[in-house]
């Protein structure tokens, strides 16, 4: 169970997205989980070995990456990438629902082409916009909770190259050097950048979203 | 085998799943194996290597290392999904002994084309009689095989935490040595992440079983209040026609009712008439 079996279950959901979404889906393969695993992970891969301080005190490297280091970058990504894809679920349990419904109708008696039900793309209207609507928030608000968090750990997302640690069992203070620090500040901007641009993404198939129901409802009335 | 051929395995038990048992396998796959396999191999990936005790003396970092940790929680996590996924195959199995069992029927009664085989393998089967044993049967294994992991996790390391420094005194060590392990708090993060899921499944399981017991509740007091099918018994001659007839009432008590809902929608016979009194 890894990237591409999420990918394979998020492809299914595409069917259903509006464009704004499956632009939003192909940046989020492409530009974020693709480049995390191809480029990122191997970054990071020697953060803790190639993580040296200036003592021979055993012990106090290891103390030292983890009072600077608590939940490295990757892992947060990961993370965040897992809960921000996981809402278009709900999206895609809701159309299996409505297709389920149509088929029981079509048992009991109402005559549905059994082919197009297969293959009929479902429009987003009614519970199912309602549905695909709180999906998008949650991502919103799944980004910006990991945003905060970043932002709350690694104050102001540079990645800095030399750390000054007190904790014991480190005599005094201690110089501690992080592994290729420019790269890794590099991927950071680069990542956020990223998911800027995905909350302005949902942000705008939000709005579309609205703006299409509001259009349709003065056209009901007149 | 890995964690790609489980998922395909288990991906079609999910079809005769209750909602609810779908979402468990959702939560399964994508917050507990895909973040097992994604973030917390790669932290617990040096846990030995990593390991650094304050001394020099040989053997005393592998024996405290074995000491603490047992068993270490990636390998426990691994075998806890393992058996958890696993009680979904019993209801596989009875699925596909039930399709064989209508398939045999469907020959017996002369509609062995392969449209209605086909259809045979696709519908979907409805959760009642021994089917809904089994798949109780097999949510309370689930139920069972979860609270026993957490209850190892919690004896072997107390409080879910895992600290930054252990005191060590196993021989060889020279008097009471300290060894620090690393990345402690990333650990204690993934851990609880790991328990919170595991509870949300645990949650979860036992609302499918209030759902499963409320279901047949339900189903059995309608039953009662409408007894209009009767089921007839099995007189077992050995007459060609009257065996065969025998037969297929057998199959037919046995069955749950969709492959009968199967037929009349194809086949547009009336049951009585055709069948039997087991209808």
């Amino acid at each position: 169970m890894d990237w591409g079996t999420l990918q394979a279950i998020l492809g299914g959901v595409n069917k259903h997205s509006t464009s704004i979404g499956k632009i939003w889906l192909t940046v989020l393969f492409i530009f974020r989980i693709m480049i995390l695993v191809v480029a990122a992970e191997r970054v990071w891969g020697d953060e803790q070995q190639d993580f040296v301080c200036n003592t021979l005190q055993p012990g106090c490297r290891n103390v030292c990456y983890d009072h600077f280091f608590p939940i490295s970058h990757i892992r947060l990504w990961a993370l965040q990438l897992i809960f921000v894809s996981t809402p278009a679920l709900l999206v895609a349990m809701h159309v299996a629902y409505t297709r389920h419904e149509k088929k029981r109708r079509f048992r009991n008696g109402e005559k549905i082409d059994i082919e197009e039900l297969k293959n009929a793309k479902i429009h987003i209207r009614g519970p199912l916009w309602w549905t695909y609507t709180s999906s998008i928030f949650f991502r919103l608000i799944f980004e910006a909770v990991f945003m905060y968090v970043f932002y709350y750990m690694y104050d102001g997302y540079q990645m800095p190259r030399l750390v000054k640690c007190n904790a014991w069992p480190c005599p005094n203070t201690v110089d501690c050097f992080v592994s290729r620090p420019t790269e890794k500040t590099t991927f950071t901007i680069f990542m956020l950048s990223v998911s800027g641009i995905c909350m302005m993404l949902n942000l705008a198939e939000l709005c579309y979203l609205v703006i299409k129901v509001c259009m349709k409802e003065p056209r009901k009335t007149t | 085998m890995n964690w790609a051929g489980l998922y395909t395995v288990l991906s079609g038990v999910n079809r005769h799943s209750t909602a609810i048992g779908r979402i468990w396998l959702s939560v399964i796959f994508i917050f507990r194996i895909m973040v097992l396999v994604v973030a917390a191999e790669s932290v617990w990936g040096d846990e030995k290597s990593a390991f650094t005790c304050n001394t020099q003396q040989p053997g005393c970092n592998s024996v405290c290392y074995d000491h603490f940790f047992p068993i270490s929680h990636i390998r426990l996590w691994a075998l806890q999904l393992i058996l958890v996924t696993t009680p979904a195959l019993l209801v596989a199995m009875h699925v596909a002994y039930q399709q064989h069992q209508e398939k045999k029927l469907l020959v017996l009664t002369g509609h062995a084309d392969a449209k209605h085989m086909e259809e045979v393998k696709k519908h979907k089967m409805r959760i009642a009689g021994s089917l809904w044993w089994t798949y109780v049967c097999s949510v309370v294994f689930r139920l069972l095989f979860e609270a026993v992991f957490m209850y190892i996790f919690y004896m072997l390391y107390p409080g879910y935490q895992m600290m930054r420094l252990v005191k060590c005194e196993a021989y060889p060590c020279p008097n009471t040595v300290d060894c620090f392990i690393s990345r402690p708090t990333e650990k204690t993060i993934f851990t609880v992440f790991m328990l919170v899921t595991s509870s949300i499944c645990i949650v979860l399981n036992m609302a499918e079983l209030v759902y499963l017991v409320v279901r047949a509740c339900a189903r059995r007091s309608q039953h009662n209040s409408n007894p209009s099918s009767g089921k007839s018994s099995f007189y077992g001659h050995k007459h060609s026609s009257e065996y065969k007839q025998n037969e297929i009432n057998q199959l037919l008590t046995e069955q749950d009712g969709s492959l009968k809902d199967m037929l009349r929608r194809n086949s547009g016979l009336q049951e009585k008439g055709d069948r039997c009194s087991a209808c």
